[in-house]
């Protein structure tokens, strides 16, 4: 038994949207792998949630007309490394989602969760971050849209209005066309851990793959929040494909980060990650985009 | 005020209802309505596996799955592994014949890991060893009899091919 005050279970998004407009006070249920533990360990005791688990129609990935990708706020973590439109166009967020929890929580926890309770370890946040995803939310006042990076505010915080909830998170068509990426998860245990510190990049090559048209990169539990790495996107962007590139991209990226110690690890060692884990991942998704090195 | 929910689902096999507090988890639901005990509470906060029940074909832990959420879904425990007489599935035969029961609480949340790893391999998924580490990474075992687990796995995977 949970120690809810209230359970209250949205039939629709209308209907979710109605109960936070009643409950501002309520949390929002969604695969319930935080809120469910939270509530057990007395963190969140006594609390009312409104359960959206059930909104079906907030479940699975589909192409918009105009091909931006739509995945649902609802999807699991293993029916999108199983999606063939995530294989299609954002492989890397598949195979981020593949590196959260173990088997059994990637079959409840939902991408949407993962990015609402605002904490930069998120798995799948980084490579979203990396590739401006953009998130949909549902309100009283209809539909609004804002970037990922508006998002979080900090950490444990992000932009939901008390009556708003998150329907789906897009990936628009110029940020995956032609675009290969990379997410590297370091953590101390191959499964059901936390990241250490988790580099997500991505890159588009030139028609000729001699030329890094764009690189962009994000990062996880190296600041507060999930941040970018505009320092080493702007060092690689327009340069040679080469190892040199790479190392100054790389080199770049510790100016983006600013982690913190904690018991999993040091900031000396999350620096180092970030140095690392940028040159790895930006070097595997330039092989993965058909570049040579 | 307490509230209360119906629920109707399916549990191995057989249509049911109940009415549950809606603050209830599904562990609490099976084994205190429907006495499934080997549904097993070990942490009760999803990281040990104990509590692994199959939902509509795939796994979930019951202790931090919401009773109210099991409406109309197909939830199969080891109680309904077992054959028209009683006799053991294939899966449990080899769990035993591997020495992979120790103390046995672990078991059940295995043996329904184990079973949808089947299921799918039946359906043509493919799995090297570490593929079923990998699957089998969401239990914890405190006997610490991973490798007869593994083995009983691997063999009755095996035995899926043509």
């Amino acid at each position: 038994m949970f120690d809810f005050e209230a359970v209250y279970e949205a039939k629709s998004v209308a209907h979710a949207v109605e109960l936070r407009v009643r409950h501002p006070e309520a949390k929002i249920l969604a695969g319930g792998s935080d809120i469910l533990i939270e509530t057990r360990a007395g963190k969140l005791a006594g609390c009312s949630v409104i359960s959206i688990f059930k909104l079906d129609e907030l479940r699975g990935v589909s192409m918009d007309g105009d091909g931006t990708l739509r995945i649902g706020a609802l999807t699991s973590f293993s029916h999108l490394t199983r999606d063939p439109l995530i294989g299609r166009c954002i492989k890397v967020l598949g195979e981020a989602a593949g590196t959260a929890g173990g088997p059994q929580l990637r079959n409840i926890g939902t991408i949407g969760g993962n990015v609402c309770n605002g904490v930069t370890s998120a798995d799948t946040a980084s490579t979203l971050m990396a590739w401006d995803a953009v998130m949909e939310y549902a309100g009283p006042r209809g539909v609004r849209r804002a970037p990922m990076r508006e998002h979080y505010v900090k950490a444990g915080v992000v932009a939901i209005a008390p009556d708003e909830i998150l329907t789906s998170i897009l990936i628009p068509r110029d940020s995956y066309e032609r675009c290969f990426g990379c997410y590297i998860k370091y953590a101390m245990r191959g499964a059901m851990d936390i990241a250490t510190l988790g580099c997500s990049v991505n890159v588009r090559l030139s028609g000729d793959l001699g030329t890094v048209e764009r690189m962009r990169a994000a990062y996880g539990v190296a600041a507060p929040v999930p941040v970018r790495g505009f320092s080493a996107e702007s060092v690689a962007n327009g340069q040679p494909v080469s190892p040199e590139t790479i190392n100054s991209a790389a080199a770049a990226a510790l100016s983006d980060v600013n982690p913190r110690s904690s018991w999993r690890a040091s900031r000396e060692l999350r620096l180092q990650l970030a140095e690392e884990l940028t040159r790895r991942a930006f070097r595997e998704s330039v092989i993965r985009a058909g570049g040579i090195l | 005020m307490r509230q209360f929910a119906t629920i109707r689902c399916t549990i191995n096999g057989r249509d049911t209802e109940t009415s549950v507090d809606v603050r209830a988890s599904l562990a609490d639901m099976l084994r205190g309505e429907y006495r499934l005990t080997s549904v097993k509470k070990g942490c009760e906060v999803g990281e040990c596996g104990a509590c692994n029940v199959i939902i509509d074909g795939e796994c979930y832990n019951s202790c931090i799955y919401m009773a109210i959420w099991a409406d109309g879904k197909n939830i199969r425990t080891v109680e309904g592994l077992e054959g028209p007489g009683g006799e053991l599935s294939e899966i449990q035969r080899l769990f035993v014949e591997e020495g992979a029961v120790q103390c046995g609480f672990c078991t059940p949340g295995f043996l329904m890991t184990a079973t949808a790893i089947l299921e799918s391999a039946q359906g043509g998924q493919k799995y090297s060893r570490d593929d079923l580490r990998r699957e089998l990474s969401g239990h914890l075992c405190r006997c610490t009899g991973y490798e007869n687990i593994l083995r009983a796995v691997e063999k009755a995977v095996s035995r899926t091919l043509p």
